[in-house]
């Protein structure tokens, strides 16, 4: 159910509605949905590249036997078959041998660097999502939500975001909203007086949105019971409350698999796959007004190791949903995975910084073009993807 | 450039000192209460017998040189359960081994090493379960109890559950405590330590060290009578950040806190920027184990890690331990310093995890740091000629002066107290004590200016909850989890800035209603493994007050 701005002002009470109100109901906002894959996600796996001649060697035994066909040269891991009618309908991109250019294969290392935007720069106090919210006073209480108990390292900065659990729990105990907020609204501490006002209106939007009865639109995918699944069904709902929600973020861990790996990739491919694909449904023609886009922090060797797993390795794929993306093309160049083309002979080599995948949405669907301060010290290249 | 940029953007003018505030002097009815908020985790009614009884002075004296000042019983009989708190990183290795040294184990498939049948018994389940990649908790006890056993085991109270457990080996018991089905929450929650460790150990043997850390941290805040020496444990670890869940820093950190921060929070300056910098928990965390000169880099290559010069902790060693940022150096002085500490390591936690000093890998020309000329072949003592050059720059204590101001004054410290301070330093190549002594003494403390000045971070004010409301704390897991909500997940701060001492980091709207939340929780008894003694007719008012923006301050 569409939130109006009618019962988003009653909320409020009619007269006073804040002004990032009156931008957030008028519409056309549109929304990033920020997905990161925590582990490493061996994308030589999800993405093969079956026409690279090198490929089948270095993987006897946990190759992808058949993948689906998407271009005679790649193919996707049939545990994503979900996404071939997305790719056929070419609302879904994908970015081959992408990556950090750090040469850390720390996951620690790479994810900071990945979510503070700044490969090889560790004291970045605030994350890239963060600087991708520009400065103005009218925006949406929730204009920034991380879906989880904490802020990402890449959502953390000066700009007002939110971590929501979920959006039932995004509240005050006990009845105790109405004292709390006549205690702080006359309190003479101006400071904790004036985040309050922001934290009750958050609090009220996002109880406004609660209490709508939700179902995801007709007919459509059923969300997996999942962590992620549910993440993905709260972006949905906000974005459908069409309450000013900008950048939203939510990751899913566990990619790691060095030993035993393709009933994990599996399993995790399955959740992944479910997830965004009911969230495509659900959306339907709201897709023309978000992206959204998957990372990991490197990828995994090329070669198989003596477990039937891999190792932490370079360059990885990213993905790119959505109405306005140039879909159903594998963007990118392809670097060769015979042993001489591969990063220390070991890893995939990048070609594509992630930043320019991250900052070519940033400016063309967000439309904030002030790159230098969302990326500093780099400045990234357009790749066509919108 | 972009930290100097984030750094001016968020410094407003908001919390801009009161010049004014720092000249009124603060009542005489305040100053209890005053000296109380900034000196301990929040007043208790036994601390206020004390300072009464003592007098202000006398009472700050004594916290400042706490040696006479008999330590909470209470407080070291839990510390004495935690097993891990005392361990070298090899021991933690064997007996609580993260994940990845299970991989290892795993990997290498060979189980007949391992001497300890329990431990045995969770490596083959940690090697299932990598296998299978099912949820150990949803697995059935039918595996390793007969059917009655497991109806018993399902339908028993808690104490009749115990008394189940103890009757069975240690192995089945620990892989019954490993696949608990029942009884989980009442375990973690309860007041049965020993029990709660030995079922976290059965589950993820690492978790065992990050639950003895943090629940010693806990408790020491709550009911240590040391309480300046307690803040500022947490202070210094937060100026030397190390981040717990990278890699082997789960093996390191408990010496780390142990070692190189606790010994030396009310002595030395130079003692913890050495003990730091040679630490291997920094080392590791500030990669510079892996610095290495062009040379070495050239002679190794092709081998992993060779990979030449890491600039890491240089710059933070600059910017965040001791001159801080935009105070007088450049980077061609960074690029120097990290020459000097290159073939600085350490040796594998399982070897001791030592500092050790890699003559190979070291840079051995000449060097410049702060215009100060390091001759070629200085090998290990250039990276401590560096530190002596940090200790004797005046950028160092005013740094280290304004940031302990900051701690205890205002966010805008007044300049002129911390430049007395900084000339304490100076005077006594850094003693800690004697500054803060000058600081508890300076009319700028005891002045209006400085009186609930201060936003509580989480930890301090979820421990200051728990001492207003003299709370029993049975266990500190759920505690653990409520400061992660709160924004301060302990131990686990990724960047090596460490937790901001200021308002404007601890403002936002979800931190703001996790701070009401965990008010109204804890009064009303919801808080689990946490008890206060509140009537249910009072909980609500009580939990307003300390959700509410007085609580926030100190």
């Amino acid at each position: 159910m569409q939130m109006t701005r009618r019962n988003i002002l009653t909320c409020f009470g009619l007269g006073m509605a804040p002004g990032w109100l009156a931008r957030a109901a008028t519409g056309g906002k549109k929304t990033m949905v920020v997905v990161f894959l925590r582990g490493a996600m061996d994308g030589l796996n999800v993405v093969a590249p079956f026409g690279d001649k090198a490929y089948a060697g270095h993987r006897p035994n946990i190759r992808v036997p058949a993948p689906l066909d998407l271009d005679g040269f790649f193919g996707l891991n049939p545990a994503l078959s979900i996404f071939k009618p997305l790719w056929d309908i070419k609302n879904f991109a994908i970015i081959h041998a992408t990556g950090s250019p750090d040469i850390t294969r720390s996951h620690f290392d790479a994810q900071d660097y990945m979510e503070s935007g700044t490969p090889g720069r560790k004291g970045t106090r605030d994350g890239w999502l963060n600087r991708v919210l520009t400065v103005d006073k009218a925006t949406s209480p929730i204009r920034a939500v991380a879906l989880g108990a904490n802020l990402p390292r890449a959502l953390r900065g000066p700009q007002a975001a939110v971590a929501v659990n979920s959006i039932s729990s995004f509240k005050v105990r006990d009845d105790a909203q109405g004292d709390f907020m006549s205690m702080y609204a006359n309190s003479k501490d101006s400071v904790l007086k004036s985040t309050s006002q922001e934290t009750f209106e958050a609090v009220k939007l996002i109880e406004s949105i609660n209490k709508q009865s939700y179902s995801p639109a007709a007919g459509s995918l059923s969300y997996p019971g999942s962590k992620f699944g549910q993440s993905m069904q709260q972006i949905a709902r906000l974005i459908k409350a069409g309450a000013g929600m900008e950048v939203a973020f939510t990751d899913i861990t566990g990619w790691d698999t060095h030993i035993n790996q393709t009933p994990q990739l599996n399993n995790l491919l399955g959740d992944l796959g479910v997830g965004l694909a009911a969230f495509h449904e659900d959306m339907g023609s709201r897709m023309q007004d978000i992206v959204v886009v998957t990372m990991s922090e490197f990828g995994r060797t090329a070669r198989e190791n003596g477990n039937r797993g891999t190792d932490h390795g370079h360059a990885n794929c990213m993905f790119v949903l959505g109405g306005g993306v140039k879909g159903g093309q594998v963007h990118g160049q392809w670097p060769g995975l015979a042993p001489e083309q591969l990063y220390e002979n070991r890893d995939l080599a990048i070609t594509t910084d992630f930043r320019d995948v991250l900052g070519e949405l940033t400016a063309k669907h967000l439309g904030n073009k002030d790159l230098a301060t969302v990326f500093p010290g780099y400045t990234p290249k357009f790749r066509g993807i919108l | 450039m972009l930290r100097r940029t984030v750094a001016l953007l968020v410094l407003p003018a908001l919390f801009a000192a009161n010049p004014v505030g720092f000249q009124r002097k603060l009542s005489k009815g305040a100053r209890i209460e005053h000296a109380l908020n900034r000196l301990t985790f929040g007043a208790t009614d036994a601390d206020r017998a004390m300072i009464s009884q003592l007098g202000v002075e006398k009472w700050i004296d004594l916290q400042l040189h706490p040696q006479p000042l008999p330590e909470n019983p209470a407080l070291l009989a839990r510390l004495a359960k935690l097993d891990s708190l005392p361990m070298t990183a090899a021991q933690i290795a064997d007996k609580y081994p993260p994940p990845n040294v299970l991989r290892q184990l795993v990997r290498s498939g060979n189980f007949d090493q391992i001497k300890d049948p329990v431990m045995r018994a969770r490596l083959e389940r940690y090697a299932e379960r990598l296998k299978e990649k099912k949820d150990q908790n949803a697995e059935p006890n039918a595996a390793v109890l007969t059917p009655e056993e497991a109806k018993a085991f399902r339908q028993a109270t808690p104490e009749e559950r115990k008394a189940l457990l103890a009757k069975l080996d240690p192995a089945k018991r620990d892989a019954v405590l490993a696949r608990l089905p029942a009884g989980r929450p009442e375990i973690m929650n309860g007041n049965d330590l020993a029990m709660r460790r030995e079922m976290i150990a059965a589950q993820q043997p690492n978790q065992v060290v990050y639950h003895d850390l943090t629940d010693a941290k806990m408790m020491r805040a709550v009911q240590s009578t040391h309480q300046v020496e307690e803040i500022l444990a947490d202070f210094w670890f937060n100026h030397f950040n190390v981040f717990y869940d990278k890699g082997i820093n789960r093996l390191l950190t408990s010496s780390y806190e142990r070692d190189a921060i606790r010994p030396h929070v009310l002595g030395n300056f130079k003692d913890l920027l050495l003990a730091t910098s040679q630490h291997p928990s920094m080392l590791f965390y500030l990669d510079n184990w892996t610095s290495m000169s062009a040379e070495a880099a050239q002679r190794g290559r092709g081998k992993k890690k060779a990979q030449g010069l890491n600039e890491n902790y240089a710059r933070e060693l600059l910017e965040l331990h001791t001159m801080g940022v935009d105070n007088g150096y450049t980077q061609k002085d960074v690029t120097e310093v990290a020459r000097c500490f290159t073939g600085w390591s350490m040796t594998a936690p399982k070897m001791g995890g030592g500092f050790v000093f890699n003559a190979r890998n070291h840079d051995r020309g000449e060097k410049i740091v702060l215009g100060h000329r390091i001759a070629a072949g200085g090998g290990k003592e250039d990276g401590l000629r560096v530190i002596d050059i940090l200790m004797e720059h005046p950028s160092t204590a005013r740094f280290i002066a304004r940031k302990l101001a900051q701690r205890f004054v205002a966010d805008e410290p007044p300049p002129a107290l911390v430049e007395r301070m900084a000339k304490s330093f100076t005077k006594t190549k850094g003693e800690i004590a004697p500054m803060l002594a000058l600081l508890f003494a300076s009319p700028e403390f005891w002045s209006e200016g400085a009186y609930k000045a201060k936003m509580k971070m989480p930890f301090e004010m979820v421990a200051s909850a728990l001492r207003a409301t003299n709370a029993r704390v049975d266990s500190t897991v759920a505690l653990t989890q409520q400061l992660a909500t709160l924004g301060q997940p302990l131990y686990k701060k990724v960047e090596p800035t460490g937790y901001y001492a200021t308002a404007e980091e601890w403002t936002n709207s979800a931190a703001l209603l996790a701070r009401m939340n965990f008010a109204m929780a804890l009064t009303s008894n919801k808080v689990p493994g946490v008890k206060v003694a509140i009537a249910p007719s009072e909980a609500r008012a009580k939990g307003l007050a300390l959700g509410g923006p007085e609580f926030q301050r100190h």
